[in-house]
């Protein structure tokens, strides 16, 4: 190509501009790359770290809960139920305080902006720090609920979950504060996925004359199930990691007990307390107990993936 | 006909139904705003008595010391440096990474993979990367053979930062148009070019957005550095502290709320109040800002 | 001799063109030359693939994930799509005006300079910024405004100085996407002047939806049409029809479907 048009110097692209645009682009590809490698990296320290304490204890590990230093003996069943306890409770109060949140703000029973109001705030409150709402838990919560708890125990010792004296910081003001903590996530969450639901479908349903709340049980919520599990679902696993606050008020003991106005422990909160000060089995204990941990979230948040994928696949 | 008629009636079970439904979920949004109430008004009142200048300048007493509790100043520095450390690290990665999702990878193998590891890894417990730090930095003693150190901390934070860097620059990107890209290309520009002078700077606000809602909230995050950075009662004074243990006002709020003296608890409430109050401004700015570029490009 | 005449007056020639995006073909077997100096309207029903041909003579196709390419398209005596050529200096030599109105968000001034500047222009941008606009018959609109958005312009104001931006990097051919589609008749109108203009320097090749504008502004038409796959799952192929003068094609085409088409029977 012969080139004619001497006021363009660069028509022809110099060796340098191409290889920048190689080089940039292969920059871009490996930074890209470092998400796999981090998460890799995880994965792989944290199960060889936690190898030492594998072969030792094998699964015994999850179903005792002896956590001893002195006699160099640890299980950790009671953390793990601490953790599915109470993210489970917590999962299942958020529910119907979140989505009927979302519902309130996505239909139009109040002015648009009293709307906009509430869910901006509901959304600031998840930018408060974790550390933050566990300082709040220790000096607001805790004093508020002891009388609650204590009516609580009185009325229902013959249920398991309630059966021993309410003392101080317990599992209970843990679940607590991990409503408020997973109230933002499935909020906001179950808003987009409402918002997301076709607007005909709505209008088929009022169209023959099905009331407000008959459309919504009946067409719009079964319509933003997936999206809403998969907010869900996101949440829990939020709330199975979630460390400062739940560490702040649940009390660490890793005395096993069923009662939730008993301390308990979680792995998280496990893993705050006691890493800073282990050594030897302890520590690859400790990783043992964090790989549960991890690969528990990591469940949750694959199926939570899956189920986005399906609910954008059907109104994306 | 006669039983039929088209006015609303009261007592209709429907309509008490509705009615009744509709202040149920009045209720629950109401009790969802109610924590943000409570919290923000106890850190106003408790942590903001506490302000006074001594705050800002004075290291913090060692526990025990029960007449003052000294001031928050090691910390807030120690906050800035691990947060502008976890910064340098994820949002160059990051901002890469996003751009090669949004502008190179075509919706491939590769890019499906790594927008799923980008989601896996924002679902990693925050106490996990602190623990992964841990191991590959703090006990192997790989950085100048120090354990505990800023540094690890803003590496830990980094991981935490990380996803959401990426998912805001891919998302950002994403939303320009492409007639744009074509435009820039038809007339014969490189695609870092394109890249560098047309869609980044189109996507700029969304992504900045973005990133500073991400910094906010590693600015608060606790659980990656109680065993990376650790904490320090004593004032950053150098570089070299970068390879010291270092405080961090989240760190200091978990120490001294546990701690059974009055004076160290209120230096909590204090911190708590600064950490929260600029949290929640650099939100509010940035969701005004996000409003405006939305609002532009409705027009 | 009269081989290597034709030779020197086309510009681009498909031979045994076929496109596909994954495993969908969208056209094939396309041969054609397009003659230097000329408009060539691309007309056709929708879906016949005539954007994606377009498309390919720069290689913009190569945006577009999964897409394909067999045959060689020759340009200047070269295969543009051979492993050693590199797309960004075919695109500087054949530029593209695009269906929308697709400016900079940037001043009107910079919209121009950006593409002379990433091509390397060492004359005076100020007289380049206005020979363009001159050209796109856009100068006296705005010539007062240069530092204003690309945005604040009309929509066919904006596509004028989509016009004048591939104008200003002085390329060979420029291709043009139905560029009025989103316009209207007196933008179009407007348009179509500058294309006249532009005749004498330029070869322009543009994908047209309305036959009144292909027979207005074009020497050359390409018909192209589809037809439906022998397996018959609904799909459609495209492939080139006829191509002839403009006159020849309007008045007397060869082939029924031409005839149908221009007669408005389908389309």
């Amino acid at each position: 190509m012969e080139e004619k048009l001497t006021l363009f110097k660069n028509r022809k692209r110099f060796g340098i501009e191409k290889n920048i645009d190689i080089i940039f682009k292969n920059t871009t590809l490996v930074l890209s790359s470092f998400v796999a490698i981090i998460l890799l990296g995880i994965i792989l320290v944290v199960f060889f770290q936690s190898f030492e304490s594998f072969s030792k204890y094998g699964l015994k590990f999850l179903f005792t809960s002896e956590w001893n230093p002195v006699k160099d003996e640890y299980g950790a069943f009671a953390a793990i139920y601490g953790t599915v306890i109470t993210s489970l409770f917590s999962i299942f109060i958020t529910i119907p305080l979140g989505v009927g949140t979302a519902i309130f703000i996505t239909e139009d029973f109040a002015p648009k902006i009293i709307r906009e109001i509430i869910g901006s705030f509901v959304e600031l409150l998840a930018a408060i720090p974790s550390v933050v709402l566990g300082l709040w838990a220790i000096f607001v919560m805790e004093p508020f609920c002891r009388g609650f708890f204590a009516l609580l125990h009185s009325w229902f010792s013959w249920i398991p979950l309630f059966s021993s004296e309410p003392t101080g910081r317990n599992s209970l003001l843990a679940i607590l504060i991990l409503v408020v903590m997973l109230l933002p996530i499935v909020t906001s969450i179950s808003r987009d996925t409402l918002n997301q639901v076709p607007k005909k479908l709505r209008s088929a349903s009022y169209g023959i004359g099905a009331s407000r709340w008959k459309t919504i049980f009946s067409v719009i919520l079964p319509a933003a199930l997936s999206g809403i599990m998969a907010g869900v679902l996101l949440a829990l696993g939020r709330a199975m990691g979630e460390t400062m606050a739940v560490t702040m008020i649940i009390g660490n003991s890793n005395a096993f007990s069923w009662s939730l106005l008993s301390p308990g422990y979680t792995i998280s909160s496990m893993l705050a307390n006691q890493f800073g000060e282990a050594d030897g089995t302890q520590v690859s204990s400790l990783f043992y107990a964090a790989f549960i941990l991890m690969i528990l979230s990591l469940l949750v948040n694959i199926f939570a993936q899956f189920l986005v994928k399906r609910f954008s696949l059907k109104y994306g | 006909m006669q039983n039929h008629n088209l006015f609303y009636q009261n007592k209709s079970s429907r309509n008490i139904t509705d009615i009744f439904l509709t202040s149920i979920s009045f209720l629950f949004a109401l009790f969802a705003i109610l924590p943000l109430f409570l919290v923000v008004s106890y850190i106003l009142f408790k942590g903001g008595s506490q302000i006074n200048l001594d705050l800002f300048t004075l290291e913090p007493n060692p526990p025990g010391d029960e007449f003052s509790a000294g001031g928050i100043n090691p910390a807030l520095v120690g906050t800035l440096i691990i947060t502008s450390i976890a910064s340098l690290i994820a949002i160059p990665i990051g901002m890469g990474g996003g751009i090669y999702l949004a502008e190179y990878s075509k919706g491939g193998l590769f890019a499906r993979f790594i927008r799923f590891g980008v989601n896996v890894l924002a679902g990693v417990p925050s106490i996990i990367a602190g623990v992964f730090i841990y191991a590959l930095i703090v006990s192997t003693k790989i950085i100048f053979g120090s354990t505990y150190s800023g540094l690890a901390g803003g590496i830990a934070l980094s991981i935490l930062m990380l996803p959401s860097v990426i998912k805001t620059t891919d998302e950002g990107l994403k939303l320009v148009p492409n007639e744009l890209r074509q435009a820039s290309l038809g007339i014969g520009a490189s695609m870092y070019t394109t890249i560098l002078r047309i869609t980044l700077p189109a996507a700029f606000r969304s992504i900045a957005t973005g990133v500073v809602l991400g910094i906010a909230r590693a600015a608060g995050e606790t659980a990656p550095l109680i065993f990376t950075a650790l904490f320090s009662y004593y004032y950053v004074s150098g570089f070299e502290d970068l390879f010291y243990e270092m405080g961090s006002l989240s760190v200091l709020i978990y120490n001294f709320a546990l701690e059974p003296y009055d004076v160290q608890n209120k230096l909590a409430w204090a911190a708590s109040f600064i950490l929260v109050l600029s949290i929640l401004f650099v939100n509010i700015f940035a969701r005004i800002l996000a409003n405006i570029t939305t609002n532009e490009k409705r027009i | 001799m009269i081989k290597n005449k034709k030779q020197k007056n086309k510009i681009i020639s498909l031979d045994n063109v076929s496109i596909s995006y994954g495993s969908f073909e969208v056209v094939k077997n396309i041969f054609c030359d397009f003659k230097k100096g000329c408009i060539t309207s691309l007309i056709g029903p929708s879906g016949c693939g005539k954007s994606t041909v377009l498309r390919s003579l720069n290689r913009m196709n190569d945006l577009i994930p999964n897409c394909s390419l067999k045959g060689t398209v020759m340009f200047d005596g070269i295969n543009i799509y051979d492993k050693k050529i590199d797309p960004v200096e075919v695109r500087r030599r054949i530029g593209m005006v695009f269906q929308q109105p697709n400016p900079f968000p940037k001043s009107i001034y910079e919209n121009i300079a950006f593409g002379a500047r990433i091509n390397g222009y060492v004359g005076n941008m100020d007289e380049l910024v206005e020979n363009s606009l001159i050209k796109a018959a856009l100068w006296d609109e705005c010539k007062d405004k240069l530092d204003d958005s690309g945005y604040s312009l009309s929509g066919g104001q904006q596509q004028r100085l989509c016009i004048a931006r591939t104008i200003a990097i002085e390329p060979q051919v420029i291709l043009m996407d139905e560029p009025c589609s989103a316009l209207d008749p007196i933008s179009t109108l407007k348009i179509e002047e500058t294309m006249h203009e532009l005749k004498k320097n330029f070869t322009i090749i543009i994908v047209t939806h309305n036959m009144q504008q292909a027979l207005r502004v074009s020497d050359m038409t390409a018909f192209f049409n589809a037809i439906e796959y022998e397996e018959g799952d609904g799909g459609k192929i495209g492939y080139l029809a006829e191509y002839g003068s403009t006159s020849k094609i309007f008045n007397s085409p060869k082939e029924k479907s031409t005839q149908e088409y221009i007669s408005g029977k389908f389309g």
